[in-house]
């Protein structure tokens, strides 16, 4: 068995996860690149007497150092040395394809392309004269239907028959015309003569093209003085010539050389003038239809997670009480330890109370999958991209949020449909504003115990309301402060619509629940133990507990504890926003989950089960508390500390614990002041 | 011969192919979209061109949308 790694480059809508997924099957890890949010998806297939690893590296239109995508695919095929690269080209629109290749081939790589897609291109009237291309590009051709795992079996033989082949120097190579080759080679000189460790590694011809070219990676990496002088010198001097930038005349010459090799190449035989996605594009993306559509369409998706997803989720919820009782069983009444404890309230509790959640994150990124894979997604940026504009987002940013009204854990991961990074981390940090299912409990259980009736339903939207003002501030903030920077150079193909396929669909959503799955196996676990402790100890004393009711002994408990100590340690601190320490104790709790503030709540007012006697609490909290108060507690458990989940996830999503924290201590601040604000200004006219 | 002025992108009309002449931006803006094939003397039909939202044109074969600002910056002929 030979070892070998094959790496997959592509621009984005190549079809190159598609060929990804023919290759490798389900037989997939995804990562990420160690310092940077890009995503890393690496693949195995077994061929004859080959192992591949495969690599599906960041779709990219080119390998300039632009953006982090660029610079990570570039930086694999330079360090890692791939024994192959193979190139996605979608074949339907091959020259702005080719334009990647142009870039390999000046690498100097092993290169395979792989015109996929080719019965569209077929539908289209393409013939294509691959003999003479491939000769031209000097690699092997290939064509494949990527979601028709068409042409698997001549794409493995091409890699291997490459593979075997030993590595000749290129005859072939882009010629950028007289001016620009007078001064490449005066470069080339003077770097092999001073920089030759650079040169043998990048190869001198592309390290002159790329400085040439004024890229800033490589730049950085010369430290000969001549050098930089001499390609300053030439960059003034072509600039001069072609009144144009320098990198801007070699791309076109690139393209230059695409043309003429695509007129001797390509025929063809149909003109067509309407495709079926233009005429779909008329309807979807219609001044007037396209918002009416795109609404309808985010709504089937809401309602496809929640009502079909609340089936599997009761089903789970079942299991985990039933494994709870389970275990409670393994110990005889009177004898139970703090280990049954453990188990039952922390890890049950905490991993379960997330895991039931699984069925809404499969079925929504199944959705998302299905809306990105048809060609949608981008129309939706398009509808959507006005609106989004004035808070300086993007267009795609109104897909995640809408999910955050759900959960912000499933919404945060669906960020990932954002390729800018600032405004990617702008929409996640404002995510946890968006008021998720678990707090519509708090407000379900504190609504109806200070409002009458006619209020009730205007209170809600009202809540609601608040936090997508409050977000609608905060990116505008964020934006103009943390992540400024221009609203994005805007561009973005609009990719042909096409049919996804079963397959695709399955695995995309497989790896997101796959990626939930461990957040709730090893971080929310230990958390989830940790907040266990600390409402359980220390132990009150036995006595203590002697004569009172059971109701009565859960509240002494949890005043002992951690948690409770707390609750009463901050109660100068939330004095100002009307919350005493049981109000404290249950915020603190419900870091955990929101909906623990509830069950907390319960505890410290020793009125017991919640579902049964959740009007007692209703009452309770009538007698201690003023309006006033209950809608304090709802606009500060609006805006406060995202649940443990939501910070897991931010860590995960932004790769960074700063970032994590900036989020949960910026949002907690945020509600301090509001909340702070709301209740002084509220007891002044009370007052009056 | 008569010598036409070149326009912002932004203000073709719907239906109508241009040709580009030069772009008025920043280096990595100006690279990003050679890389998409907006590069001078390209071909560019635009599809929808509307007061609000932004600006659907077709390169070489593929759809693309740019930003309204971004469009003010396209010169074409």
């Amino acid at each position: 068995m030979k070892k070998i790694t094959v790496a997959l480059a592509g621009n984005p809508n190549s079809g190159k996860t598609s060929i990804f997924n023919m290759l490798t099957g389900a037989n997939q890890h995804v990562g990420n690149y160690p310092g940077v949010t890009v995503e890393k998806k690496e693949g195995f297939c077994k061929y004859k007497d080959y192992e591949m690893t495969v690599l599906d590296l960041p779709g990219t239109y080119s390998l300039a150092a632009y953006s982090d995508e660029e610079l990570v695919a570039r930086n694999f095929i330079i360090n890692q040395q791939p024994d192959i690269v193979v190139d996605i080209i979608d074949a339907s629109n091959i020259e702005r394809n080719l334009y990647l290749a142009t870039q390999l081939i000046e690498m100097d790589v092993p290169l395979i392309l792989v015109f996929n897609m080719s019965d569209i291109a077929e539908r289209k009237g393409l013939l294509f004269d691959t003999k003479q291309l491939s000769k031209l590009f000097e690699a092997e051709i290939v064509s494949t239907i990527g979601n028709k795992a068409k042409g698997k079996k001549e794409l493995l033989d091409a890699i291997t028959e490459t593979v075997q082949k030993t590595k000749t120097k290129r005859t072939h190579r882009i010629k950028y015309g007289q001016e620009i080759e007078k001064e490449l080679s005066k470069i080339e000189t003077l770097i092999t003569d001073k920089e030759l460790q650079l040169a043998q590694k990048y190869g001198s011809r592309w390290l002159t093209v790329k400085l040439l070219e004024r890229d800033s990676d490589i730049t950085g990496k010369i430290n000969d003085t001549q050098i930089l002088e001499t390609v300053t010198d030439s960059i003034n001097h072509l600039r001069n010539i072609f009144g144009d930038e320098p990198e801007i005349i070699i791309a076109d010459r690139r393209y230059g050389f695409i043309s003429g090799a695509c007129q001797e190449t390509i025929k063809t035989t149909v003109e067509s003038r309407h495709s079926k996605s233009d005429m779909i594009d008329a309807v979807v993306t219609n001044r007037i239809l396209g918002l009416p559509i795109f609404l309808l369409l985010m709504y089937v998706v809401f309602q496809l997670t929640f009502t079909i997803g609340a089936y599997p989720m009761g089903w789970l919820e079942h299991f985990f009480e039933w494994a709870a009782k389970t275990i409670t069983g393994f110990w005889p009444v009177g004898t139970e330890s703090w280990l049954q404890s453990l188990l039952v309230d922390g890890v049950i509790g905490g991993v379960g109370g997330v895991i039931v959640f699984l069925p809404n994150i499969l079925l929504l990124f199944l959705a998302i999958a299905f809306l990105e894979d048809t060609g949608y997604m981008a129309r939706a940026a398009f509808v959507m991209d006005h609106i989004m504009h004035k808070i300086g987002l993007h267009g795609k940013s109104f897909i995640p949020m809408l999910i955050g009204f759900g959960c912000s854990i499933p919404a945060i991961m669906g960020t990932r449909i954002l390729e800018n990074k600032r405004n990617r981390f702008t929409t996640i940090m404002i995510m946890p504003l968006m008021s998720c299912g678990a707090r519509l409990t708090i407000y379900a259980l504190i609504i109806p115990a200070f409002f009458p009736e006619r209020w009730r339903g205007p209170m809600l939207w009202f809540i609601y309301l608040i936090g997508i003002i409050l977000a609608i501030i905060c990116a505008k903030i964020l934006r103009l402060t943390v992540f400024k920077g221009q609203t994005i150079p805007f561009v973005m193909e609009l990719p042909p619509y096409r049919v996804p396929t079963l397959k695709s669909l399955c695995i995309h959503m497989w790896q997101r629940g796959w990626m939930y799955l461990k957040k709730a196996g090893t971080i929310i676990l230990v958390i989830s133990i940790i907040l266990w402790f600390a409402m359980s100890y220390p132990k009150s004393n036995e006595q203590s507990l002697a004569n009172l009711t059971y109701e009565q002994a859960q509240q002494t408990k949890l005043e002992y504890s951690v948690i409770g100590r707390i609750g009463r340690a901050i109660e100068p601190v939330i004095k100002p926003l009307g919350f005493d320490w049981k109000i404290g104790t249950a915020l603190i709790g419900a870091t955990a989950a929101k909906e623990v503030f509830v069950s907390q709540l319960a505890i410290v007012y020793a009125v017991g089960s919640t579902d049964k006697k959740s009007h007692t609490l209703r009452e309770k909290l009538q007698e201690n508390y003023t309006p006033l108060v209950g809608f304090c507690i709802m606009l500060f458990c609006l805006i406060s500390t995202p649940c443990i989940a939501t910070i897991a996830i931010t860590k995960h999503e932004t790769n960074s614990w700063a970032w994590a924290l900036f989020q949960f201590f910026g949002l907690t601040v945020l509600a301090y002041i509001i909340t702070l604000i709301v209740y002084q200004a509220g007891s002044l006219l009370a007052a009056q | 011969m008569e010598t036409k002025q070149s326009i912002p992108l932004s203000a073709v009309k719907a239906g109508q192919t241009v040709t580009l002449t030069n772009i008025d931006a920043g280096r990595g803006l100006n690279s990003r979209l050679a890389s998409m094939g907006l590069l001078p003397n390209v071909c560019i039909t635009v599809v929808r061109n509307t007061d609000f939202g932004p600006i659907m044109i077709k390169v070489k074969g593929s759809k693309m949308m740019l930003g309204k600002g971004m469009a003010q910056k396209i010169m074409v002929l």
